[in-house]
């Protein structure tokens, strides 16, 4: 017997053991998905915002070579429910029934009204065009204010109102009379545009019946495989128990398969009805109209402060765009939000309203950061705007007001008790990476000369509220479900280990860091452990992944259910040693007596001999497995700051970012290359918001930026190199110290970008530009702020 | 329909296929080889980028009749009784993927351009790639594993370019 000397897999930089297939080709991806006469699904989709469906007739479909059937919304009604949304967040939300199909009406360009079965996916597609339908058009809705207006056009008629719901937020003192003693008061709107959240796997889903007992399999591009099975159960009707959902390899998610998608729901009902196999795969610019977009707000924002730049309140109105129907959380994004928008600050008053508006576009709903992104946005917009107000650098203004580490754990006047950080040191390593001092000399340096390419500078100071989440607090904000997280570790006869996990990772790496967490807690090597998850079978519990909560909870409780393996194989081990429990030692997957260390047994021969079970303790149950459920006890709270150069050409409006240098938070790291490699993806659609991305729809409501081709998204030509580096304060409320990292890129980046951009401007008398700052919107403001002042001048 | 002959991955395939069927539904649906994943349909995301006689082509902008006497490589064809090449080899280490949908077409785009300029710097990797989309990683280790195969190659060269000098003094 070797002695098992297993050096620590906790922080170190482990190749991943997801890659292996995935650079070879030899993935799984829901659209690969095929079995014995399968059928293929295409979906007639509105081509109006809003409109009467005053005919619809499918039969004409029927007569196309290789169709095998037609549906609408009617012929499925049995059995084909309203799709779900589970966060009610008022009490009096007004919730719309959503038809996977629609019935009587169309409610964004892109609603599905029809599918077409057919034998495959040219003859599926050709046949949509054979369904003959009448649109009565109706008036879009589009301006989240005139939505609202009295009169307006309906989105839902039979609502009788756009406003889907009214939740306010007030703690601390009155705003009102702390903004009466304020000195300065900055007053700002923010547009956050929506965004398509673009995951490079677009779509699919595919369901195997097996007709004769009922069962059905269904392979889907979704993050959440558990929370799909139950609400498609909900909604269909097919029992529980009998439907398996698997999530396959899926390609990137970022929120987009958060979700319970009507052509799910759907395909299972077809299958149903067919008792044949279907499969369904959207085509990117489908996706565009029919996957959920993100962001989508109108931000009024009121910061109320002292002459020395000290906060007092803080005052936050917004619109949100629910879009056509409220799916699976499309009302609470903005809710997650509401704690986020005091930040790292601390002051006396906070006052948050939002009202969440119908349009007659694609529905909202997560989108890499959910709620906390568009927070941080106009929070540390505006903390730069007070800056400029009282005279001080921006990074000043933020160190006045920003928690101190000593003063940790911390509640916010929004209610969160932060548990763990150090913004001063996390600041102070950006800024130094950064050479922040060189460059405020050398932007002062061309200002002086009137460069015509102008400098910026921007920060952002951010937190985020991660580890979604405790289930009592989702109980009080109305959620319909728990936060919490299943793992359960089985050691094999042959000392292999099983994890299995209800977490569903898309591109996180979970195989590899979840094998080094049990590797650690267990002494076995990292080599001999298998991770499962994402198929409702082989890992029956899980709330799946979003919210950068897979560690932070998942993780955690993979962590917790290995140390039921070694407890229980303590006991076990100490019955094969004929010693006390106490006075063994386990180290390196090795249990030995203390003081007399040849007296030894493996983690592996106690997990063979539990196996054979011949000599185990009187009682005991002959497996090493342990599970453990994870419900957190609080948030855990990413923080970091991050610094942006840009230069901007003042008579190009072109942008380009210089350099870009974030220091982040993250807590304990698992795995530092995983970890930075998430930081890098998330900077990436952060800048993409600040500089290139927008849903545009024009005045009836078409999506314009319908195609990959008009929706820009970054390539490697569009990002700059990313100078990344951390600081480690490890969380207090796991056992891991971890507090997730798949979102603190994106929330941090879009304001230090446009900080940066609108520093730049800022002496030429520009205070905002409109993401994304494309050259055009860059230049206009140049240019309307010179003439403004020319006016001023002149007058 | 059309009928077609094809070697992809060194496999010879005769077919009729329609006129219009594109060459990465070929691929997808008549081989069964789906290491070719396709990401949109206006040929931006070149994840379905596949070599046809030793050039890179997004597959979904090709036709399967065009693929004719032609011979194709996709990703699948890469790796040699399992060695895998230097670029798989340094996206793996380099953490070049994160969902691995990209991959194989960044991959594919990647060998074309490093044999058209073998030393590429850092920008010109960047604007080489331009037609390959990738969401989860923000190019950066991309670009990495790029100049690091670059890197290496180029320095096997100069050590094998020594051997020989070396030889022919001996000589």
């Amino acid at each position: 017997m070797t002695d098992q000397a297993v050096e620590p897999e906790v922080g170190r930089a482990r190749l991943r053991k997801e890659d292996a297939r995935l650079i070879t080709g030899q993935s799984n991806w829901t659209d690969n998905i095929s079995v014995t006469g399968l059928l293929h699904l295409a979906f007639l989709r509105s081509p109006m915002a809003h409109a009467r469906i005053e005919r619809l007739d499918v039969s004409p479909a029927l007569e196309r070579p290789g169709v095998i059937a037609a549906f609408t919304g009617r012929d499925l009604a049995d059995g084909l429910g309203s799709l779900p949304c589970a966060w009610p967040v008022t009490e009096d939300m007004v919730l719309p029934d959503h038809p996977p199909l629609a019935l009587d009406e169309v409610r964004h360009a892109g609603d599905p009204v029809a599918v077409v079965v057919a034998r495959d996916r040219y003859a599926a597609a050709d046949a949509l065009e054979a369904i003959e339908v009448d649109y009565e058009p109706l008036p879009p809705v589009l301006d989240l204010e005139e939505a609202l207006a009295e009169g307006a056009p309906l989105v839902h008629a039979d609502k009788g109102t756009n406003r889907a719901y009214v939740w306010p937020l007030r703690t601390g003192e009155d705003y009102e009379s702390v903004r009466q003693r304020a000195d300065v008061v900055v007053r700002r709107r923010y547009l956050q545009q929506r965004l398509i959240p673009n995951a490079m796997e677009p779509r699919a889903v595919a369901v195997a019946p097996l007709a004769a007992s009922g069962e059905y399999t269904m392979y889907s591009t979704t993050q959440i495989p558990h929370i799909l099975r139950i609400m498609l159960s909900v909604v269909t009707g097919v029992p529980e128990h009998k439907l398996r959902v698997i999530a396959p390899d899926v390609g990137g998610g970022f929120g987009s398969k958060l979700q319970v998608y009507g052509e799910e729901a759907v395909a299972l009902a077809v299958a149903r009805k067919l008792g044949r196999p279907v499969k369904w795969t959207e085509s990117r610019s489908e996706g565009y109209l029919a996957t959920h977009h993100g962001r989508g707000m109108i931000q009024d924002i009121e910061l109320a402060a002292t002459r020395e730049g000290r906060l007092l309140g803080l005052k936050v109105d917004l619109l949100a765009d629910m879009g056509a129907y409220l799916m699976l959380v499309t009302p609470g994004i903005p809710i997650l939000g509401a704690f986020m928008y005091p930040a790292i600050y601390k002051m006396d008053a906070y006052e948050f309203n939002c009202t969440g508006v119908f349009t007659t576009r694609t529905p909202t709903d997560a989108y890499r950061g959910a709620g906390r992104p568009e927070a941080t946005y106009a929070i540390e917009r505006a903390m730069d705007e007070l800056a400029a107000e009282v005279g001080l650098d921006p990074v000043e203004v933020r160190r006045r007001n920003w928690i101190r580490h000593e003063e940790f754990p911390y509640t916010t006047i929004a209610g969160l008790t932060y548990d763990s950080g150090n913004y001063e040191a996390a600041t102070d390593k950006a800024l130094a990476l950064f050479g922040y001092d060189d460059l405020r000399a050398e932007q002062r340096e061309r200002d002086e000369r009137g460069d015509a390419v102008r400098l910026g500078i921007g920060v952002s100071t951010y937190t985020e509220m991660c580890g979604l989440a405790p289930s009592r607090v989702l109980r009080d904000l109305r959620y319909s479900a728990g936060g919490w997280e299943a793992a359960s570790i089985r050691m094999l006869p042959t000392g292999k280990v099983e994890v299995v996990t209800g977490t569903s990772p898309h591109g996180q790496g979970h195989v590899t860091s979840w094998s080094q967490i049990a590797s650690d807690v267990l002494g076995v090597p990292f080599e001999d452990i298998e991770v499962l998850h994402g198929d409702t079978q082989a890992a029956p519990q899980g709330m799946d992944t979003y919210g950068s909560r897979s560690l932070v909870v998942g993780g955690s409780a993979v962590h917790r259910a290995a140390e039921k393996v070694v407890e229980k194989a303590r006991k076990v081990a100490a019955h094969l040693l004929e010693a006390s429990e106490d006075d063994l030692e386990f180290k390196g997957g090795v249990f030995s007596v203390k003081g007399s260390p040849e007296a030894r047994r493996t983690i592996q021969e106690v997990a063979f001999e539990t196996f054979t079970s011949h000599d185990v303790p009187d009682g005991m149950e002959p497996t090493l497995n342990a599970e453990h459920l994870n419900d957190p006890e609080n948030f855990s709270y990413p923080h970091g700051t991050h610094l942006c150069a840009v230069e901007v050409d003042t008579e190009t409006g072109q942008t380009r970012i210089r350099s870009y240098v974030c220091v982040d938070d993250v807590g304990r790291v698992i795995n530092p290359m995983i970890v930075e490699g998430q930081v890098h993806g998330g900077l990436a659609q952060g800048i993409a918001q600040a500089l290139y991305e927008e849903a545009v729809y024009d005045a009836e409501g078409n999506l314009v930026s319908g195609t990959m081709a008009d929706y820009l998204v970054p390539s490697a030509a569009d990002l700059p190199e990313f100078v990344t580096d951390r600081t480690e304060t490890p969380a207090a409320s796991n056992p891991l110290g971890v507090k997730g990292v798949g979102e603190a890129g994106t929330i941090a980046s879009t304001p230090a970008v446009v900080n940066a951009v609108v520093d730049a401007l800022r002496p030429l008398g520009v205070h905002d530009v409109r993401m994304p700052c494309t050259p055009e919107r860059v230049w206009e403001a140049v240019r309307s702020a010179q003439a403004g002042q020319k006016k001023e001048a002149s007058a | 329909m059309t009928h077609i002959s094809v070697t992809v991955d060194g496999t010879a395939y005769e077919d009729d296929v329609e006129p219009r069927l594109l060459l990465v539904h070929y691929l997808r649906d008549r081989l069964g080889l789906t290491g070719t994943p396709i990401g949109c349909d206006t040929s931006n995301c070149g994840a379905c980028t596949v070599e046809l006689d030793g050039a890179s082509v997004k597959s979904c902008t090709v036709l399967a009749v065009q693929a004719d006497g032609c011979e194709v490589t996709t990703v699948q064809g890469l790796a040699r009784d399992g060695e895998w090449t230097p670029l798989q080899r340094a996206f793996h280490e380099r953490h070049a993927l994160q969902c691995g949908y990209c991959t194989p077409g960044m991959i594919m785009a990647a060998r074309d351009l490093l044999r058209e300029n073998p030393r590429p710097s850092s920008d010109e990797v960047r604007k080489a790639l331009e037609g390959n989309l990738c969401r989860c990683t923000g190019y950066q280790n991309i670009v990495r594993a790029v100049l690091a195969v670059a890197e290496e190659t180029s320095a096997s060269e100069r050590q094998s370019a020594q051997g020989q000098s070396a030889q022919e003094v001996t000589a």
